[in-house]
């Protein structure tokens, strides 16, 4: 039925998978069928195993380290330390301020000190208890309060970054104030596929191809050939098969161990991290530590808020810089703050490291501003959802950085599609809807409803003036597209839009996304920030827009009209004489059309270093969460029976898949708000483990209610603005506020333990 | 390393005589967590996927008797059900759908966790552990079999064979606080068996004490406490409950982990316990 | 300290084929079996502690975690995994199950990592209940972490399957 030779006059419509429609993923078949090939999937016949030796200390000085007993076990290949790191000793995100192999001191619990390379995972385990490392523990600093004035954990110094924050008059004082101080514990991205991937030695020239599960694959390329001390394009990194990221795969992990125990074997060695030491190999959450002082008039305008943010970064820097940034900028919340005071540091502790995960900063201000919101309409006898609206942003507001909100921002709309949402009916008998659950514990008569409404925001993609480009390519030939991007699928759903992307400027579904790597394209990115189809997204649709111009113009050439007579819309070029109407794609034969460009957005600044004042954001993201529990106040068991939400999209590209997105960020928030923390005593994680990181099971999901915003966001494709990280943001203290309604107890801390209700 | 995968309880125990270091495999759900974590490092392993004998139960006049390798979900399904409401219920809180389908009490006992779901169950209904080895066969109470954390009177050689109980006579609760609503270890558990022909009330707890644990003043205070009459047993004061729960906690030694505290333990302990005995004498 | 003794041969029966396992160190789980040594790593491994559920397959027809099987103990066995799940019944033009095709429909996938542990434990669980009420589904995957999706698509992908075998 496709007719693909020049100058066709069939009409074909495109297929109807182009963007706005729920298509199906391209790698959905292969993941139910399990030939999905995943990281830890990859397979050679010569490989060996890698395994990492961790310290097993928050913080001590390395005596000595004898790798001799391990390398005498038979089937040990290899044991690499700090003395076999060819280049950088360091690396990081940011700073370069994490040791690839610890040599003098070490710095947080499961700090790399060796890794080794054997026959079979049994015989690394036997030769990591093999290696003697001879440690002298000494005190670790692990309070974040005092942590800046205590002995430097780094060299850098245990300020990783402070952002103040002054707009307006600071002097100024409203009718009303009130004060709150709040924590958030860590929280852990627990993607389900452990870090894993392998290094392979190319043969004869010492390049190298690493296989991993990564977001971002030119950053780890650039860290990796660094540490190797070899020229960045001897390293090529490629996308294997990756489960989930939400953050924690911004970072390094793995990737140089593999690499040197592959170069000092000469084979293949594949590693994946057990999952106690995922929870040990990777960056988690900020802990946070805020003090509020909100200052309103007496009819609900805010008139300032003031705010001290301490993040915990432990040992290491990671992306700190930037989680601090956005920590203090999304401090006031989505709202008109006419003056602000903001402090926000993040330091340094013995405490394992912290670094990017979904809300990046924002979550944790979100928990601060919001209880303040409910303190406020308490103090001033308002309705929680009246004293939001009274002051949500609007579009040409100025934000407490100073800058002008000058992007699509439905403050008023996310919450009134959040609250519009009839309340759900009492739950009945059945045990999976009581709080306790399988426990069968409890009392109707103790159990108690209750409501609780939060509204957050923060950017989406890179801000502060970062680098923030994408690279795409485009091939057509013969009615095949072709597509290079080196955005990292993590389960986004980035392959599936491209695609529709490809389909609703080309006519056709014959696209074909080729597997990200650094041999192939300039960077990506990294996918986090709310940025992937934002960005990427954006640069694949200007990629297949500059491939129908070239058809356009072959179109005019070949028939002979001119080229303005030649119009391109919808996937389907025709000629305004009607003579020629076909898709895109099947336009012309025989000859390859390609375009490739990189794309960035608009440019950013840095904050001032006094003020904290610049035009520092691209574009804003905003939501609002209604939750509804059901709590058991005297064992402080909690039931969440309900979440509803308003979130702002743009334009859903694929509205399932962006449903899938905002069902599984409030998954996350609801985990941070009644059982998910990563749980240290004195530098110590002790519940690294599913049996004791508690992630909500499908018991746990509350019933969820999505409204989609849909404004078009001028600079996202199609009007599409990213969608990830929007969910997590408010769903965490909608939940507190709820439990709060159901027992009158302040709960100034995430997670809520039973304890701090029953005992509280 | 090797692997003996004996057919019969006989063989079994002259295996565990000749290898009596042998890790015994049941379920795997606890003994396979150990290996793959290397907390265990077995020279040999004897699995009792084929000894059949272990997976059966009988009820036999006022007694069951459930082999050791029974699995939970066999306990929630069969008419064990109704004849040990209070076990099924404890099975029905371990772990998820695959635990169950695999886990087994006798496992549950022999790990000696103080978080083993079934072993308060089992301590309250005065359950007998029948033991086995080459020597011979012996009986042990639950709440002497558990002699600390995950320490037991079991020689290396023996084998649980089987769990007797007494077939309900009345009421029986249990309930398990843990902070998530499915799939959760056991912050406190508690455990109520109510003996209507003997006029008894049995109360054990479970993760508050290194091994099984018995509440034996708040035990003997319910029963003199209740109304028993031939058409079911009620409590008239309202403060007899509260005074139950109080006297359950005081019989709990929790301690402060990772997974929760103390007081908090000591506090769900006396609430789950009133609510134990409002249920049974309501219902 | 010695190597490990990795000189073990054994056969398993897995999605109805005979498999002779090779080289095996005799501690392996099922689960390592199944993806190191046959070639079958549609079986997911992520916590390796019975707490995740992606590495659920059925034995004898029982759903269990695959890693907390050692392998040498499951000889004589039958082993289901998901890469044979579509054996025993009708599969689409791509080889789906009605329970495949409908995680894909539904929206049930994104990162795919817990999808083929889930895959078995919906057959299991339509194949022993085939309407089974929310309360029920919701228990009977309780074993099954996902980190994506927050369920809700997984959960309308169960009731579109139980919607149509009821047709």
């Amino acid at each position: 039925m496709t007719d693909t030779s020049a100058g066709s006059t069939t009409t074909i419509n495109p297929p109807a998978t182009g963007v706005g429609n729920s298509v199906d993923r391209p790698d959905a078949s292969a993941k139910v069928l399990g030939s999905f090939e995943f990281s830890n999937d990859l397979n050679h016949e010569r490989m060996l195993w890698g395994a990492t030796i961790r310290s097993p200390h928050p913080s001590a000085r390395i005596v000595s380290i004898n790798v001799a007993p391990a390398l005498a076990i038979p089937g040990v290949a290899a044991v690499v330390t700090h003395h076999d790191v060819p280049g950088s000793p360091v690396y990081g995100l940011i700073s370069h301020d994490q040791p690839v192999f610890a040599s003098d001191v070490v710095r947080y619990q499961g700090e790399p000190v060796a890794a080794v390379a054997a026959d079979h995972p049994d015989t690394c385990r036997r030769a990591m208890v093999a290696v003697e490392v001879v440690y002298e523990v000494t005190e670790p600093v692990v309070d974040l309060l005092t942590a800046a004035t205590a002995k430097p954990v780094h060299p850098d110094g245990n300020v990783v970054r402070r952002v103040p924050i002054r707009f307006g008059d600071v002097d100024a004082v409203g009718d009303i104030v009130v004060e709150g101080t709040y924590e958030m514990g860590m929280q852990d991205q627990a993607f389900m596929g452990p870090e894993s991937g392998m290094a392979v030695p190319a043969a004869g020239d010492g390049s190298i191809d690493l296989y991993v599960a990564t977001q971002w694959l030119h950053e780890d390329r650039d860290q990796v050939a660094d540490c190797l001390g070899l020229a960045r394009d001897d390293v090529r990194i490629h996308l294997a098969g990756t489960g989930g990221a939400f953050g924690a795969r911004e970072d390094v992990s793995f990737h140089v161990h593999a690499c040197l125990l592959a170069q000092h074997t000469n084979r293949p060695v594949k590693m994946q991290y057990r999952r106690d030491e995922s929870f040990l190999g990777h960056v988690h959450r900020h802990p946070a530590h805020m003090t509020y002082r909100h200052h309103a008039t007496n009819d609900g305008r805010l008139v300032k808020v003031e705010c001290d943010i301490v993040l915990d970064g432990g040992a290491y820097a990671s992306s700190s810089f930037a989680v601090c940034g956005n920590a203090a900028r999304f401090a006031a919340g989505p709202y008109k703050v006419p003056n602000a005071v903001v402090n926000a540091s993040v330091v340094r502790t013995n405490n394992p490291p912290c670094g990017a995960m979904r809300g990046f900063g924002a979550v944790q201000v979100c928990f601060g501003h919001e209880a303040q919101m409910d303190k406020l309409a308490a103090a001033l006898d308002m309705d929680p959802l009246e004293i939001r609206l009274l002051n949500a942003l609007e579009t040409g507001d100025r934000l407490i950085t100073g800058q002008i909100l000058d992007g699509v921002a439905p403050v008023r709309e996310c919450i009134e599609a959040a609250a519009a949402f009839p309340l759900p009916p009492i739950s009945g008998n059945d045990v999976f809807d009581q709080p306790g659950g399988a426990g069968r514990t409890a009392d109707p008569l103790a159990v108690r409803r209750g409501v609780g409404f939060a509204v957050g925001f923060k950017n989406a993609a890179f801000a502060e003036g970062f680098v923030d480009d994408t690279h795409a390519r485009c091939r057509l030939e013969n009615g095949q597209v072709t597509l290079w991007c080196a955005a990292a699928e993590v389960g986004q759903g980035f392959v599936t839009i491209v695609r529709q992307i490809a389909v609703s400027t080309l006519g056709t579904d014959r696209v074909e996304l080729m597997r990200a790597s650094t041999a192939d394209i300039g960077s990506a990115g990294s996918t986090s920030a709310s940025r992937q189809t934002y960005m990427s997204g954006a640069a694949v649709l200007k990629a297949c827009e500059e491939v129908a111009e070239q058809v356009r113009l072959a179109i005019a050439a070949t028939h002979d009209v001119a080229p303005e007579l030649v119009t391109i819309e919808g996937g389907r070029a025709r000629t305004i004489d009607g003579r020629v109407d076909v898709i895109v794609a099947d336009a012309i034969a025989d000859v390859r059309f390609e375009a490739e460009l990189r794309h960035m957005h608009r440019e950013t600044y840095p904050l001032d270093e006094e003020t904290g004042q610049g035009d520092c954001d691209v574009t804003w993201i905003f939501a609002a969460h209604r939750a509804v529990v059901d709590v058991d106040v005297e064992l402080g068991l909690v039931k969440v029976v309900e979440v509803t939400t308003g979130q702002d999209v743009g334009v859903a590209l694929n509205p399932l898949h962006v449903i899938g997105q905002i069902e599984g960020g409030i998954s996350q928030g609801v985990g941070l708000a009644v059982m998910e923390e990563i749980i240290t005593d004195v530098g110590l994680v002790r519940n690294p483990s599913f049996t004791d990181y508690l992630l909500p099971t499908m018991v746990d999901m509350p019933d969820v209610r999505i409204t989609l915003i849909e404004q078009p966001e001028e600079g996202g494709p199609f009007g599409a603005k990213g969608v990830g990280e929007t969910p997590s943001l408010s769903s965490t203290p909608a939940v507190a506020a709820a439990v709060r309604a159901a027992t009158g107890l302040e709960l100034t801390r995430v997670p809520i333990k039973p304890q701090d209700i029953a005992l509280g | 390393m090797t692997v003996s995968m004996p057919s019969s309880v006989d063989e079994t125990l002259r295996l565990l005589s000749d290898d009596p270091a042998a890790t015994i495999l049941a379920g795997g759900t606890d003994a396979m967590v150990e290996i793959n974590y290397e907390h265990r490092r077995p020279a040999s392993v004897v699995s009792l996927r084929r000894v059949n004998e272990l997976a059966t139960w009988s009820i036999d006049g006022g007694t069951v008797r459930l082999g050791a390798t029974v699995p939970y979900v066999e306990i929630m399904n069969s008419e064990l059900a109704a004849a040990s409401p209070g076990l099924a219920q404890a099975s029905r809180t371990v772990g998820s759908s695959q635990i169950r389908n695999t886990g087994t009490v006798g496992g549950n006992l022999a790990t000696g966790s103080p978080a083993g779901d079934t072993i308060p169950v089992l301590a309250a209904l005065d359950a007998i552990v029948e033991i086995a080895s080459v020597r011979g066969i012996r009986e042990v109470a639950v709440v002497d079999l558990i002699v600390g954390v995950k320490r037991t009177v079991l020689e290396p050689d023996e084998l649980i064979v089987a769990i007797r109980f007494p077939v309900a006579s009345g009421p029986q609760e249990f309930l398990k606080i843990g902070p998530r609503n499915a799939m959760v270890i056991s912050v406190a558990s508690c455990a109520l068996v109510i003996n209507q022909a003997e006029r008894s009330v049995a109360c054990a707890l479970g993760s508050v004490s290194p091994a099984p644990l018995r509440c034996g003043d708040a035990e003997e205070f319910a029963a003199a406490n209740i109304d028993w009459t031939s058409d079911g047993i009620r409590i008239t004061d309202p403060r007899t409950l509260e005074t139950f729960g109080s006297m359950v906690a005081d019989a709990a030694s929790p301690i402060d982990d990772h997974r929760s505290t103390a007081a908090y333990r000591k506090h769900g302990i006396a609430v789950m316990a009133r609510r134990a005995l409002t249920r049974a004498t309501t219902s | 300290m010695t190597s490990t003794d990795t000189g073990h041969t054994y056969r398993l029966n897995v999605n109805g084929s005979d498999r002779v396992v090779d080289g095996s160190w005799l501690g392996e789980s099922l689960l390592y079996v199944l993806r190191e040594r046959l070639g079958l790593p549609g079986t997911k491994n992520a916590c390796e502690q019975g707490e995740c559920g992606a590495c659920s397959v059925l034995i004898d027809g029982v759903l269990v975690c695959s890693c907390l099987e050692l392998a040498a103990a499951a000889v004589g066995t039958d082993i289901v995994t998901v890469e044979g799940i579509g054996n025993a019944g009708p599969t689409d033009g791509n080889g789906l199950t009605d329970v495949q095709r409908a995680f894909v429909t539904e929206g049930a996938v994104q990162c795919g990592f817990c999808t083929p542990g889930l895959i078995v434990a919906v057959h299991d669980l339509l194949d022993d209940n085939p309407e089974p009420s929310r309360s029920e589904t919701h228990e009977a995957l309780a074993g099954h972490l996902c980190r994506c999706t927050g369920y809700g698509r997984i959960e309308a992908a169960v009731e579109h399957v139980i919607e149509i075998r009821r047709d």
